[in-house]
């Protein structure tokens, strides 16, 4: 065994080697560890060529070594020759398997490791942590003993593996890095994901190669791979190009042989290379045994950190994307600045400290930036559980702001998804539409906001300053972290918002102190899409309340469902059975996965018995759902036909995900002549590039739902973008903005697949010199090879960037695609106003 | 983020909420109302005006009547710069069919009533009668775009024109590969029909949908029943069907746009034709 170094950094992305590099600069006794032969693997994995951004790019880099936006070759050359210029000590082929301290006990220091069975037993492990130095146990069996261990291994976590006899065998290979490298060989593909699935084909393309491939199904379907790649794998199947094995599992591993378990029994066939794509494990389980605990039970939650990085577990660090910063700049920002606080510098600023300082300009009061940090962590209630670094980082997503008296923060009707924290001052919300007068404050400390974020339907009320305020506005993203993180945040915002919509639903003249009992005895569940909230016939009698999310209602009549009507979130239901005492009339499920409030019905009754006024509200509301229902219910026994109609195709609406559109593209196809001109002006409007593709999509009845953009109440894409560059614009869009680094998170995550990866491509010649001349190629999207010769022409290659809808966002007519249709097929409705009787049964022509 | 009344909601809101009409119905038949309050007029104006001599394209009202029937060509023909042209501005297409259809069906009294039913073998009168041809045209437009868009898409079957030939390729990846055993003579025919152009029977085939010379049908009624020759007539069948398709939607879309070939050009000969009417008729003036 070596000596001890004074710090060990696991993994050389760009957070590990910006730390080794300040390590080395400093003659710190350092060791980089890297699993693979090379530097950085995530990025070394990007496609050949692929252009790699550097945002945001007001944040300035603090690094040793150099980073600016660039092809993937030039960036990774560039470490390289740094890392080895720095002399930097490296240690390849190391992946630690586990850390553990070597000194004394810490005394009450426990490290709690919960795991969830699938069953949804738990079962809890303790573990003792150790004071350092730490020894990190290689995979190879070596020791490597460090004082300081800095985790940089990013969130990719590693390739599951094989575990049947012979599974360590060389031949058996987690990656695939280039399909033509192999030839005359007998291949088998372990894993029917899209992964999977693609190496497959890959392999058996060029039937010049001469390989023999087989891949392994362990059922008959492919639950995990996307439709596209299931057909052409099935069609590859029946053409002779490689062998599909259903219903077979890996029984054994021999040189030259696989044995496999089939239905028929077992089956030995020849194979020279084994290619296992079965998912990859998430970092945490490893992290966890090294001691260090997360925020929070959530998936989405991240280790618990100190100001300077520092873990649960004394002298073990997380920087970089593991630590919740995914972006290149950050996590070399964080490599720098650890080294730094290791080595006892504790003066250091973090490098966000100008962007941070900048959100603080602009309010009265003269404070620092720590201090401001502090002032909104100590006054609005729900900050109260973050560390320092926890506000720093929230902070860079949110923003400070000061109103004065009666100015407004927002309006009704307005899009957004952020929440508000009142630091100081108080607001006033306009409860009734038609009567601004009549407010209900919110004071300093609380929220406000949250309806917006958590149903992501447009603001309820507008509400504007009632003294000099000071509020932090903190945006969707920044409120689920926060959520994540302090799961006492979580309990607060979840209360507030139930009590906000119970006041808000029945209207005015209720006060907190009326409907306190019913929210202590509220329950929010979630829905999955098609879940049964309410069973029509049944004579349970609690009331609920969609929180997020949308429902249908429908009804037995004859031997069919009949589709009701569609709830969206902010609605109530089930108030009927409660008053009148009578069974359930109708079934109430989940159109998209949701989360309703459950109130008790009792509880619901004594409010209504209390407040005549809003009974009088609810029995006018049920008197309204009575009449729609007796309606359809009327016109099923004189026209049949219209009624199934209707039924059939809100159900084939909600069916292809309009329940949580809030603006969709549909196609009437009884107009559509097929000339494309919404996806010529969609193209012409946006820089030359269709964001819509009419004719993909399902139809049903000759209603269309092309490949476009719905502009989801809480949009998939936002999901997981790095740059945090999706947002919901002023007119309810979602579009992504400039920051944009062309990862293809959000194309991956959209299950609507209207999101594309491409190029700007370059300016066409005008209108007029197509008409006249006949120069350039004409009005739409550019075809491919036109752009391509063009862009070439015109040097430097652009990045591909994510492009999707952002509903013709600062165009004065609105959507290009509705505009431009000669003959009023395309429409964008909301479901709210389109799934209704009249609209889904009107004769268009 | 937190915004004021700076959006379009309100618009928008509007667009969300508005009822779904084809453009002929548009807004309650508007451009049909003000088309016919046109014609109306315009008859009105010709029985009520004593015109001396007589009723005359070179009378005031005769002159009326052609500079806004004038100038109706000249914007109905504007459409096809409109209709590429998307911005700027907070216009529809759909009211500019809707006005386009229902106006150039008014020029057929305008236009008439202009004439004061003088016809000749002059310039003149081929004017008039290009700018009845360009509306007849039309109107076997508006025809088509009524009737033929549900069969359009009723062919289709939620299949993109890439994926149906994608699927017309994966029959034939397969066709190539059952037809190895099948006998020389066999083996012709469906070579030939592998080779045969997808698109071949030209502007007649795809107007009328026949294809007398398919060579994937010949290959189907050639085949003789046999163990080899059993996957090979389903896959013929399979891509016999998938050729209908095919076939279906480029006749379809043939009928749709087969008429602008006509009436475009017809558009041109018919301003050339009126600008030589009005230079000559200013000229003898």
């Amino acid at each position: 065994m070596a000596g001890v170094f004074a710090v060990a950094i696991i993994g050389s992305g760009p957070a590990g080697l910006s730390a080794a590099a300040r390590a080395a600069a400093l003659g710190l006794s350092h060791i980089l560890l890297e699993k693979t032969d090379h530097l950085s693997d995530t990025i070394y994995k990007y496609q050949k060529g692929k252009h790699v951004m550097a945002t945001p790019s007001n944040l300035v880099l603090r690094s040793d070594v150099d980073f600016e936006a660039g092809k993937r070759e030039v960036i990774l050359g560039k470490w390289d020759e740094q890392i080895a210029g720095a002399h930097v000590n490296v240690k390849y082929h190391a992946e630690a398997k586990a850390i553990r301290g070597t000194g004394d006990p810490i005394p009450g220091s426990v490290q709690q490791i919960v795991t969830r069975a699938r069953d949804g037993t738990k079962s809890v492990k303790e573990i003792q942590r150790h004071a350092p130095p730490y020894a990190i146990e290689l995979t190879n069996g070596e020791v490597v003993m460090a004082e300081n261990v800095i985790l940089a291994i990013g969130t990719q976590g590693n390739p599951n593996r094989m575990r049947c006899p012979g599974a360590d065998l060389p031949h058996v290979q987690y990656q695939l890095d280039d399909p033509a490298e192999y030839v005359d060989e007998h291949i088998v593909i372990v894993g029917t994901g899209d992964a999977g699935i693609e190496n497959a084909r890959g392999l058996a393309e060029d039937p010049a190669q001469r390989n023999t491939v087989s891949i392994l199904n362990r059922g008959t379907d492919f639950p995990t791979a996307k439709a596209a790649n299931v057909s052409a794998l099935m069609a590859d199947h029946e053409a002779g190009k490689l062998m599909v094995r259903t219903e077979s599992e890996t029984h054994s591993i021999e040189p030259g042989f696989i044995t496999l378990t089939t239905r028929d029994g077992e089956l030995r066939i020849p194979c020279d290379r084994i290619i296992a794509r079965i998912g990859s494990a998430p970092p945490r389980a490893f992290v966890e045994e090294c001691g260090i605990e997360f925020s929070s039970e959530d998936r989405s939650a991240f280790p618990t950190l100190s100001p300077v990085f520092e873990t649960t577990a004394p002298g073990i660090f997380v920087i970089g994307a593991l630590a919740g910063y995914p972006l290149i700049k950050h996590c070399m920002n964080q490599g720098h600045d650890v080294i730094e606080f290791i080595n006892g510098n504790t003066e250091l600023k973090p490098a966000d400290e100008p962007i941070i300082a900048a959100k603080f300009a602009g309010l009265p009061g003269n404070r620092s930036t720590e201090e401001w940090l502090e002032f909104l962590r100590t006054n609005v209630s729900i900050l109260n559980g973050m560390n320092p670094l926890q506000m720093r980082e929230f902070m860079l997503d949110s923003t400070a702001r000061a109103f004065a008296p009666g100015e407004v923060i927002f309006e009704r009707n307005a899009p957004g998804s952020s929440l508000f924290g009142i630091a100081s001052g108080s607001v006033a919300v306009e409860v009734n539409p038609a009567d601004p007068s009549v407010t209900i404050a919110i004071e300093a400390g609380s929220i406000f906001g949250e309806v917006g974020l958590i149903s992501g339907r447009r603001r309820g009320a507008t509400v504007r300053a009632a003294e000099d305020t000071i509020v932090v506005e903190i945006s969707r993203l920044a409120a689920l972290k926060l959520q994540s993180q302090v799961p006492a945040a979580k309990k607060a915002i979840e209360r507030i918002s139930i009590e906000r919509q119970l006041l808000q639903m029945f209207g005015s003249g209720l006060r907190r102190e009326d409907v306190a009992p019913l929210v202590d005895a509220a329950k929010v569940e979630e829905k999955r899409a098609g879940e049964v909230v309410v069973t029509e016939g049944a004579d349970d009698k609690d009331v609920f309340i969609i929180r997020r999310g949308s429902m249908i209602v429908e009804k037995q009549i004859g031997d069919r469902p009949v589709f009701l009507s569609y709830l969206p979130a902010g609605s109530y239901f089930g108030e009927m059975a409660v008053i009148d005492g009578s069974a359930r009339t109708a079934t109430v499920k989940a159109a998209i996965k949701s989360e309703v409030i459950r109130l008790p019905g009792e509880g619901f009754l004594e409010l209504l018995a209390k407040n005549p006024a809003l009974r009088e509200r609810a029995m006018k509301d049920m008197a309204g759902r009575r009449a729609t229902n007796a309606f359809i219910e009327g016109q099923k026994d004189s026209f049949s036909s219209a009624v199934d109609m209707y039924s059939q195709t809100a159900q084939f609406l909600v069916d292809n995900g309009i329940g949580e559109a809030t603006d969709v593209l549909l196609i009437d196809e009884k107009l559509c002549i097929g000339c494309d001109n919404c996806e010529k002006a969609c193209a012409d409007s946006h820089d030359g590039l269709t964001r819509l593709d009419r004719e993909a999509g399902k139809t049903y009845a000759h209603l269309h739902v092309p490949t476009s953009c719905r502009h989801c109440e809480h949009p998939h894409c936002m999901a997981d973008c790095p740059p945090n560059a999706i947002k919901r614009g002023p007119d309810g869009e979602v579009f992504i903005d400039e920051t944009c680094i062309g990862c293809g998170n959000c194309q991956r995550n959209c299950p609507y697949g209207v999101i594309r990866m491409d190029a700007k491509p370059p300016k066409k010649p005008s209108l007029l010199q197509w008409m006249l001349f006949g120069s350039g190629p004409g009005p739409g999207e550019a075809p491919y090879s036109w752009r391509k010769k063009k862009a070439e022409a015109e040097g430097a290659p652009k990045a591909k960037l994510a492009i999707k809808c952002d509903m013709c966002s600062g165009i004065d007519g609105g959507p290009a695609c509705v505009r431009a249709c000669p003959t009023g097929a395309a429409i964008r409705v909301a479901p709210d106003k389109f799934l209704t009787f009249t609209k889904l049964t009107e004769d268009a022509e | 983020m937190a915004s004021t009344a700076k959006n379009r909601f309100s618009q928008d809101e509007k667009r969300r909420d508005s009822d779904h009409v084809s453009f002929l119905k548009h807004r309650g038949f508007r451009w049909l109302w003000i088309a016919l309050a046109l014609s109306g007029v315009s008859i009105a104006g010709y029985v009520l005006i004593d015109q001396q001599p007589r009723p005359n394209g070179g009378s005031w009202y005769g002159y009326t009547l052609g500079t806004i029937g004038l100038l109706l060509i000249i914007w109905l023909s504007l459409l096809g710069v409109r209709k590429r042209r998307i911005n700027p501005g907070a216009w529809s297409l759909k009211a500019w069919t809707s006005a386009h259809v229902y106006l150039g069906l008014s020029l057929v009294v305008v236009g008439t009533l202009h004439t004061g039913f003088q016809i000749g073998w002059n310039v003149h009168t081929l004017a008039y009668v290009l700018m009845l041809l360009v509306i007849a045209t039309g109107i076997y437009g508006v025809i088509v775009y009524a009737t033929l868009p549900a069969s359009l898409s009723a062919n289709r079957k939620e299949m993109t024109r890439a994926q149906m030939l994608e699927a017309l390729t994966a029959i034939d990846r397969q066709l190539e590969s059952a037809a190895q055993p099948l006998g020389r003579a066999e083996a012709d025919w469906v070579i030939a029909a592998l080779a045969q152009d997808t698109f071949h029977g030209g502007a007649w085939g795809r107007l009328t949908g026949s294809y007398p010379h398919c060579a994937t049908r010949r290959a189907l009624r050639g085949m003789p029943q046999g163990a080899a020759e059993e996957r090979v007539i389903a896959l013929l069948e399979k891509r016999t069907q998938q050729l209908a398709q095919i076939r279906g939607a480029l006749r379809i879309r043939a009928l749709l746009e087969v008429w602008l070939f006509i009436h475009i050009p017809l558009t041109i000969a018919l301003i050339a034709a009126l600008t030589a009417h009005v230079i000559s008729v200013f000229y003898y003036w």
